[in-house]
């Protein structure tokens, strides 16, 4: 059977699942709990300086999209860091690392920005016996506003400094937590390098309005007649997740820099495209705020069968497989041809490819009167359309043209030779072949 | 209660009357909201959608869901009403396992398709309930238009007519509105007198006056309203009962399935209504199964329903014959009546088994029977009609007769089955081209 035990960055768990920092990680009952059902590890939710804690609004904290079945797919929120106390945190994470020795325990730190304040917190925190710290520069609400989280997540220089200080204050690993609401990944990532963070983990929240009341005319959720932007989290970000991962993994300069893969980690499958971009673990947070501790049972399990079935025997044996295979659009093959080709056993006649096809794309569908639906090879330019709004699975599928084939749309027989952008006739800055 | 199921010949409350209200209870109450929202989820809003053009009404049937999914079940309702006014009942009542939900991709898919039916009585319920008409009459024409009959075919031309600016009469033999809505239709289906709150809504539109009281050859004639109305519509539906031609017919105790269903849906209490212990019903029709199964919710103590060829041959669909079944009817198939057995009274009938031909085994078996509901047809009734062919008035697509400037639709028309969703779209249709052979 696979061997789910994780080393990331020397800290080692059971297995690569943790629960990000957040609500599920802020207190020890928490916890305590999280790891008796299964969970490898914890970033403990972000403390802040001592003195008298932040406040949280008295209101909802959260609003929320939904698919089909109330699923909940996005979830927003404007909580803050821990709203208590330093010590009560500090106690509490010293008993549970005494308990749990083999589990990962790490400290989300948010401080002002200032050398004294991270140097003399760190090794405060690092009493407890955490295993490592993480330094949450991505918060993008509230704390924003006083100068820390995004505010710093933001500024490529600040985050490239307080790393510095950070690893200067410690011996333990420091991971650099990044912020989302940026132009280009990279620049954070290679900031946190230069200041010799020993990982990144991505993504905190996506600043956004998850809905309006149009009773009261306010974003929700909704406190006295007001809204603010909140953090972004869940399945829908997902895709978002996944390229800021794979764009770190595939830079040169930022290829060997250690990554947390963070963003709407859901099931085991999520995990493991995570980590086959290149993240050496994940962490959770709206799944289990969604659907308990006890997910991560299914994604022990799931990610297990899988690595057995692929005959992967840690996760090290897949953790970035996929990243070579992240390229720019210029570098894909042109001469690659596929057809959509509609299962008639499997099709149920609701007429939405056609619908999908006809009225926004090629027109490449063909409905009989009876309500039969073929793809007219033609007119198809297999944008895959069809593919992804078929209610049923596996439906429509997509057939590669052999080459020496005839593409009937173009009249031209398949070519088996890769051909890209590059080199395409209609690019005015090809490089002839030479 | 002196009562029971036990007690011999033909007798009122059977069972107590808390029982009989459980009984006769809402069949498939309205969904609430959270339920609506569920059921509305599985819609695919498919294109050109199959439900639509199995619906007689052609109701937008992925528009009014998707509009329930939104939050809006008045714009839904709206949707629905805008083809068929009386989609209330229709919801109730319509066999949509033949109909909508029968061609429903999602039967084809999981063999579970969306709840159509149940979805159209959720918004319907939603916008009558708030006492919303949704309609407003067009400018008046001053053109008058008597409709004879007030049942679905009548009310939906009725309305549709009103809609447009013109002046309705509705003319109907009984004391109330409605027809076999109000007459008719199961117990279970429409509850808390439905039928006639449906009636007073849709009259909210204006310009429809109904009298009550006044039949088609008695009251008055059909040359007397042509040559009084710009146009009439026929929707008489069928009054008259198949005679079956078996010897003991007259005995007491047999009756009509109609009588017996029209009796109780009007009784202001189940408890005075008087049923047998061992009751037979004959035919194999959606009344059939209707007075079988309000026979049974009486509390007749054995109710067997009798009909003369297989059950793939019945009217009833396979839902209304495992409804029957599951509240205890007895079904017994390829079984002919020969002779109903008594003195003054019925007590026994024979019956000779039959193949699905017909043809005779001349193997014979009796059943106990106390009470026989004879459900073996309905014919239409009357005769200052215009042409008739197969036993109904002769139309066209549009409803037009052999007689100019009358229209005919419902079950006393030719074309489409005898359902109170047919009715209602050959009612509008008909209304449609009164209207535009008065416009022009
Ligand atoms: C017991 C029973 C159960 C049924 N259950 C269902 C069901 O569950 N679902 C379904 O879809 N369909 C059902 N049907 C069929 C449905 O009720 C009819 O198809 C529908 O009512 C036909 O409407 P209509 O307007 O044509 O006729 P009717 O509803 O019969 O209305 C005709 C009206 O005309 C009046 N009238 C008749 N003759 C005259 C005259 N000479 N002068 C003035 N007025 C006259 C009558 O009093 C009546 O009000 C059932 C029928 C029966 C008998
Ligand atoms: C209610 C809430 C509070 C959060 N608080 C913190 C926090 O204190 N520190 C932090 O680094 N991230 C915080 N996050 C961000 C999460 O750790 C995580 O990065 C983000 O939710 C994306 O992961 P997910 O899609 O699995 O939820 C919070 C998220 C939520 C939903
Ligand atoms: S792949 Fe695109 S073009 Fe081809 S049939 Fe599907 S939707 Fe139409
Ligand atoms: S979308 Fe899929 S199920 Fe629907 S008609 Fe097209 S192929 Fe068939
Ligand atoms: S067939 Fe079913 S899924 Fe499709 S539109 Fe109609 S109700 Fe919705």
């Amino acid at each position: 059977m696979a061997d789910l035990t994780s080393d990331f960055i020397g800290i080692k768990s059971p297995n690569p699942f943790w629960l990000a920092s957040a609500p599920p990680t802020d207190k020890e009952y928490n916890v305590r709990r999280a790891f008796e059902a299964g969970w490898g590890g914890v970033v403990w939710k972000t403390l802040g300086e001592e003195g008298p804690p932040v406040v949280n609004v008295n209101g909802p904290r959260y609003g929320a999209i939904h698919g089909a079945d109330r699923r909940l797919l996005g979830l927003n929120n404007i909580e803050l860091i821990t709203d208590r106390p330093l010590e009560v945190n500090l106690e509490e994470m010293t008993r549970v690392k005494r308990d749990y020795p083999d589990h990962a325990v790490i400290a989300s730190v948010m401080v002002p920005c200032e050398e004294d304040a991270w140097k003399k917190i760190l090794p405060m925190i690092a009493e407890t016996g955490c295993d490592g710290f993480e330094l949450n520069f991505g918060c993008p609400h509230g704390m924003a506003e006083r100068g820390m989280g995004s505010a710093v997540g933001q500024v490529p220089e600040y985050i490239e400094m307080v790393a510095r200080w950070c690893k200067e204050a410690t011996d333990l690993p420091v991971i650099v937590k990044l912020t989302p609401n940026i132009t280009n990944v990279l620049y954070p990532a290679e900031a946190a390098l230069r200041g010799g963070a020993d990982a990144v983990s991505l993504i905190n929240t996506i600043n956004s309005i998850t809905s309006v009341n149009l009773d009261a005319m306010s974003p929700e959720p909704m406190i006295d007649g007001k809204g603010t932007h909140g953090g972004y989290c869940g399945p829908a970000v997902k895709p978002i997740a996944m390229n800021m991962v794979a764009e770190i993994a595939r830079n040169p300069e930022t290829a060997k820099l250690p990554i947390s893969g963070i963003g709407g980690i859901t099931t085991w499958r999520d995990a493991a495209e995570f980590m086959a971009l290149g993240a050496g673990n994940v962490q959770v947070c709206t799944a289990v705020m969604t659907y308990g501790f006890k997910i991560v049972q299914e994604m022990i399990t799931g990610l297990s069968q899988w690595m057995d079935e692929k005959g992967y025997e840690s996760t090290a044996d897949f953790v970035g497989m996929a990243t070579p295979n992240v390229t720019d659009w210029q570098y894909l093959n042109l001469n690659h041809i596929t057809k959509a080709v509609i299962n008639e056993d499997d099709c149920i006649k609701c007429g939405r490819c056609y619908a999908a096809c006809e009225d926004t794309s090629h027109q490449a569908i063909e409905m009989s009167e009876d309500r039969v639906f073929t793809v007219k090879d033609d007119e198809c330019v297999a944008c895959n359309l069809c593919v992804n709004v078929c209610p049923v699975e596996g439906c429509i599928t997509m057939r590669t043209l052999e080459p020496g084939e005839l593409d009937e749309r173009t009249g031209q027989p398949v070519s088996a030779d890769y051909g890209n952008w590059t080199a395409h006739p209609n690019n005015p800055s090809a490089q002839a072949a030479e | 209660m002196t009562n029971s199921p036990f007690s011999e010949g033909i007798v009122a409350g059977r069972l107590a009357t808390a029982d009989l209200a459980d009984n006769f209870a809402d069949l498939h109450p309205r969904l609430d909201d959270h339920e609506a929202l569920v059921a509305a989820d599985r819609c695919y809003f498919c294109h050109d959608a199959p439900c639509m053009d199995a619906c007689p009404t052609d109701i937008d049937i992925p528009l009014f869901i998707r509009q329930i999914s939104t939050g809006t079940p008045e714009a839904a309702a709206t949707t629905i009403f805008s083809q068929n006014i009386l989609g209330g009942m229709c919801a109730r009542v319509c066999p949509t396992e033949t109909l909508c939900e029968e061609v429903c991709v999602r039967e084809a898919a999981e063999g579970k398709p969306v709840e159509i039916g149940r979805l159209q009585r959720y918004a319907t319920d939603v916008l009558m309930e708030r006492g919303v008409h949704p309609f407003v009459r067009a400018p008046e024409t001053g053109k008058k238009i008597a409709v004879v009959g007030a049942g679905p075919a009548g009310l939906s031309c009725a309305h549709r007519l009103a809609m447009s600016g013109h002046d309705v009469t509705v003319f109907d033999g009984k004391a109330k509105a409605g027809g076999l809505n109000e007459f008719g239709i199961a117990s279970y289906k429409s509850v808390d007198g439905f039928a006639a709150r449906e009636v007073d809504w849709l009259l909210q539109i204006g310009g429809i006056t109904i009298e009550t009281g006044k039949t088609l050859g008695n009251d008055v004639t059909l040359d007397g309203l042509r040559a009084e109305y710009d146009a009439v519509f026929l929707g008489v539906g069928l009054g008259g009962v198949n005679a079956m031609g078996v010897d003991g017919e007259d005995k007491d105790g047999v009756l009509d399935a109609v009588d017996f269903i029209s009796d109780l849906r009007q009784a202001s209490d189940l408890s005075d209504v008087a049923i047998g212990r061992d009751v037979v019903v004959i035919g194999g029709g959606m009344t059939a199964v209707d007075a079988a199964v309000q026979a049974k919710l009486l509390g007749a103590l054995n109710v067997s329903l009798v009909y003369r060829r297989g059950t793939e041959r019945m009217n009833a669909s396979v839902f209304e014959q495992n409804l029957a079944t599951s509240k205890g009817v007895r079904i017994i198939t390829n079984a002919s009546p020969k002779a109903m057995i008594g003195n003054g009274a019925v007590r026994e009938i024979e019956f000779e088994y039959t193949d699905n031909d017909l043809k005779p085994t001349g193997q014979t078996v009796r059943l106990a029977a106390d009470q026989v509901f004879k459900a073996i047809g309905q014919s239409l009734d009357g005769n200052d009609l215009p042409d008739l062919e197969g036993g109904k008035i002769a139309v066209d697509d549009t409803g037009r007769t052999s007689i100019g400037g009358v229209w005919a639709g419902g079950d006393c028309a030719t074309g489409g089955d005898d359902l109170t969703v047919t009715a209602v779209a050959e009612g509008r249709d008909a209304a449609e081209d009164i209207h535009a052979t008065l416009s022009a």
